[in-house]
């Protein structure tokens, strides 16, 4: 696979009020491969994620100093286009959020936004989204009926299915099965394995085994700052730093 | 002395229900009375009928249109604003001391008697726009009289719709505009709606702010700048001056029917809405 770096992090330090959240982060993520971030609560990992799209730009009192660079370009640039960063960065959410419409317009929500109005596309685009996050067979006899009275798994992938359909280049998941069952852990896991092949994917999660199981990298965080950041499996087996050792063998956190 | 928790939890249901009881009674009371008296002259002629000797014989159709366009203006013209300032308060601006300021004299908006409208209609709209008695000027006053309704009722509605369906939305790559149009108004529309019943309900029901600006002609409009009389005014003048009772509470029965069919074609129509997307 390519090594290219997709997003990088020179000095990125994020503070709410007088409270500083992220210390100096200096990260190169690599294009087609899944990041795990692990890592106690409160240790900086949602913040960091919820600044790759700049969605904490909508909360009053964030500030970001140094830079995030996607592809390249500083995405916190006064002109650079925020709404076109969030269509080639896609979230999902911890909890499944559907908008309160049917499983179509879900999905087809991001295409329209971008201006899609061919209704041959968008069913093209429904199908493959859908079938990607591997939930198509479940839904497909009704793409009519509203997407809250999905089960939490099955509104979970069609999240999933809603930022594929936006056709980004990263996607970033907020600890996407902390409320799912294991079956519903397993397909969207599975789905994560095979999306890295168009994608650059980043995983925050509690669960260290998720992450030992999906990520190619892992990156560890402890109260902001970015502890150890490797490959999976040496981080998981000879980790450099002790508190790395004490989290993942479950000794604190 | 404690006296028991089953005892006092019987005693409470018992006066919350006696509560709710009194309250239904005395509601089904008032309709049923004024049915009772009114439905006698109510028919079709009445309605679509021109009133004859100011009133005492003939149906009430220019009241009932005259009924309809006033308050249709009145709605037009306040749900724009009213919605408009709501979405602004809530989505554009952060809590502050500016908004805190228009919240609250929208509360005290709200709080001033009907009749200090029609006065400030009359002065403003009647006299110094020389818009006379007419649909326009009462139209205007009722509106500025309802807006505080329409733009509470409205934030609060919209500051019921859940924040992750703005992020997710944002997410997606919507601008906070198309946010507001795709997510959280459809979300918000049922408590919208209840607030523009609302409005249209008070307009219906409004006599001091309309004798004032809108007049008492019985002619049938021909443009909004001529002078109506709606029902509420009619039944007023009708009772007051001893014209006819009979026809008075024939008004009042048609006026209360309307209320209820509004508030029963909306309350339908919200329910539909609701059960599609949830």
């Amino acid at each position: 696979m390519n090594n290219a770096i997709k997003i990088a992090t020179r000095d990125l330090k994020a503070f709410y009020g007088p409270e500083q959240l992220l210390m100096s982060l200096n990260m190169d993520i690599q294009a087609n491969q899944i990041l795990g971030i692990i890592g106690p609560s409160g240790s900086g990992k949602t913040t960091f994620l919820r600044s790759l799209n700049r969605l904490n730009d909508l909360v009053h009192g964030f500030r970001i100093e140094g830079s995030i660079l996607l592809d390249g370009q500083d995405i916190y640039h006064p002109d650079f286009d925020v709404v076109a960063l969030r269509k080639r960065v896609g979230m999902l959410f911890a909890l499944p959020v559907p908008l309160p419409k049917s499983i179509y317009e879900n999905v087809v929500y991001g295409p329209r936004l971008s201006g899609i109005g061919d209704w041959k596309k968008l069913d093209r685009l429904v199908e493959a989204s859908l079938k990607s996050a591997f939930i198509w067979d479940e839904v497909k006899d009704r793409l009519g009926s509203p997407a809250m009275r999905l089960s939490g798994g099955q509104q979970q992938r069609l999240c999933l299915a809603r930022i594929l359909a936006q056709e980004p280049e990263v996607i970033l998941l907020d600890e996407p099965c902390s409320g799912l069952d294991p079956i519903s852990t397993a397909k969207i896991e599975e789905a994560l394995t095979i999306l890295k092949q168009k994608y650059t994917i980043i995983l925050v999660t509690n669960n260290t085994k998720q992450a030992a199981r999906v990520a190619d990298q892992t990156a560890f965080f402890l109260m902001g700052s970015l502890i150890e950041y490797g490959p999976t499996s040496d981080l998981f087996t000879v980790p450099q730093d002790k508190r790395t050792n004490d989290y993942i063998t479950g000794r604190f956190g | 002395m404690r006296i028991p928790p089953r005892y006092t939890q019987t005693a409470a249901k018992l006066v919350m229900g006696l509560a709710t009881l009194a309250t239904l009674a005395i509601l089904v009371f008032i309709i049923l009375f004024v049915l009772e008296k009114g439905l006698p002259v109510v028919g079709f002629k009445f309605l679509l009928s021109a009133p004859r000797d100011m009133g005492k014989a003939g149906g009430i159709f220019p009241v009932v249109v005259g009924t309809i366009l006033l308050t249709l203006v009145a709605i037009l013209i306040a749900t724009p604003l009213g919605v408009g300032t709501a979405i602004y308060l809530t989505e554009y601006t952060r809590e502050s001391r500016a908004t805190r300021i228009i919240r609250f004299g929208a509360d005290c908006l709200a709080g001033i008697p009907s009749i200090i409208f029609g006065l400030f209609g009359f002065i403003f709209f009647v006299t110094i726009l020389q818009m006379g008695w007419s649909i326009l000027s009462g139209g205007l006053t009722l509106a500025f009289m309802i807006l505080p309704t329409i733009i509470r009722t409205s934030e609060e509605a919209i500051k019921s719709v859940p924040n992750s369906y703005r992020e997710v939305s944002f997410s997606l790559g919507a601008t906070r505009w198309e946010t507001v149009q795709k997510v959280v108004l459809p979300s918000a529309l049922p408590g919208i709606v209840t607030g523009v019943m609302l409005g249209v309900g008070r307009s219906i029901g409004e006599t001091a702010a309309v004798i004032f600006t809108a007049g008492s002609s019985l002619r049938m409009p021909s443009s909004l700048f001529d002078s109506v009389r709606t029902m509420s005014v009619h039944f007023y003048i009708l009772a007051r001056e001893g014209i006819s009772t009979e026809n008075a509470y024939g008004t009042a029965a048609i006026l209360v029917i309307t209320i209820l069919l509004i508030n029963l074609t909306a309350y339908g129509l919200m329910n539909r809405f609701v059960a599609k997307n949830n």
